[in-house]
């Protein structure tokens, strides 16, 4: 059944206050998760003032400034800083994002940063993904054609035909999507989530792939495909403005469309 | 599918476990199909409520016994359960945790939705029979 209260060695404890210079005028509290497996300690949340007068303008680059300045401990992935590798995922003023791309100033009042939602976690704010990465492996991301390509040169595809897969490419496989969907909450270990359904139905859709019917037939499965209620808050946490759900529709129509 | 947390089974393993159950489209389907059909079915069983509130007991027993109104009411009973019986198995998929309870508790709501319908369809058939 559902856990409706925290085990607890998870039960989230007050942390640590590091206040900003006295001199500081533009002050914003970044109110962040952490959790170690290197000790016993419950998770808490540590309190860092930061002066926004000398940091940058995105959350992602208060928690730079944070662990070069303040905590080197502080544990969090980032790489691009452009919202393009994916890797700083975390859940941010209540909503999961990408730290790179949410503005401070869009955040009111104290900034509340957790890693991404019902994931086990590594260390502060970095979930172990492990799971969801297989499952992504499993929908078997790549094209798939028995007739080779020809010879030197690329599969053709129409303009119309490219334009089936836009909204599913731009996917960065951050992740936001899936830890925001209450039904991978409960079923995540079976039931593939709104961004490897996506990514399902970006290889569905593609006019080069010959797997189309072996795709469909490995999601129709009540756990798999079926758990999706169309609650939708996979597109409203999107980052990067996608619609897994609307994705996870068409599969659904595709599933019905060869049934007759 | 439920593993042992010391289970050495790779994360691939896991994510496939057994397989899909090439199974689900009928269900989905059939529970937004039942749905649509409940729209008409409703608004006409309330017509007739209001109508049979209206009549005393044996202009009651002449509503009833109209085919088309019957016809209403028994479908009402036979697709209002069928609807009920998948909306409660999506429910017990979605908050069941374990294989067992899964099946158990779709097994034991099954067997009484379909003594429900039996019982409903019975009693409307014997009004219709008088």
């Amino acid at each position: 059944m559902a856990e409706f209260t925290l085990p607890t060695h998870s039960k989230v404890t007050k942390g640590d206050f590091f206040p900003a210079k006295k001199t500081a005028e533009n002050v914003k509290t970044f109110s962040i998760y952490r959790w170690s497996p290197e000790d016993d300690n419950n998770p808490r949340m540590d309190d860092f003032e930061v002066d926004l007068d000398e940091c940058g303008p995105m959350v992602l680059d208060a928690l730079i400034k944070i662990k070069s300045e303040v905590d080197s401990s502080l544990t969090f992935r980032r790489s691009c800083r452009e919202g393009i590798c994916g890797s700083c995922s975390m859940n941010i003023d209540g909503t999961n994002t990408l730290a790179c791309l949410k503005a401070i100033e869009d955040v009111k009042g104290d900034v509340k940063i957790y890693p991404l939602p019902h994931m086990p976690v590594v260390k502060d704010l970095v979930p172990d993904l492990t799971h969801a990465y297989a499952q992504l492996t499993s929908i078997e991301p790549w094209l798939k054609a028995d007739t080779p390509a020809p010879e030197g040169k690329e599969r053709k595809q129409s303009p119309e035909e490219r334009q089936e897969i836009d909204g599913m490419w731009e996917c960065v496989l951050c992740f936001s999507c899936t830890t925001s969907c209450p039904s991978y909450w409960w079923n995540g270990d079976r039931y593939l989530g709104p961004a490897v359904l996506l990514q399902a139905y970006r290889w569905i859709a593609d006019s080069r792939d010959e797997y189309t019917g072996e795709r469909l037939d490995a999601l129709e499965d009540p756990f798999r495909l079926y758990r999706c209620h169309t609650i939708m808050n996979c597109a409203k946490t999107c980052p990067k403005g996608l619609n897994p759900g609307k994705a996870i529709g068409e599969i659904k129509k595709k599933m019905l469309e060869r049934q007759s | 599918m439920a593993q042992p947390s010391n289970s050495m089974r790779t994360p691939l393993a896991k994510a496939r476990g057994l397989g899909s159950a090439k199974s689900g489209v009928h269900h989905w389907w059939y529970q937004r199909l039942t749905a649509i059909a409940m729209v008409p079915l409703v608004l006409s069983a309330i017509y007739l409520i209001f109508r049979i509130a209206g009549s005393d007991y044996n202009q009651a027993i002449s509503l009833l016994q109209n085919p088309f109104h019957a016809a209403i009411l028994l479908l009402l009973i036979i697709i209002g359960f069928w609807h009920c019986m998948l909306g409660i198995q999506v429910v017990i998929e979605d908050y069941v945790g374990s294989e067992w309870g899964r099946i158990l508790s779709i097994m034991v709501v099954k067997a009484i939705l379909i003594l429900l319908a039996t019982l409903s369809a019975l009693s409307l058939l014997k009004i219709v029979s008088i």
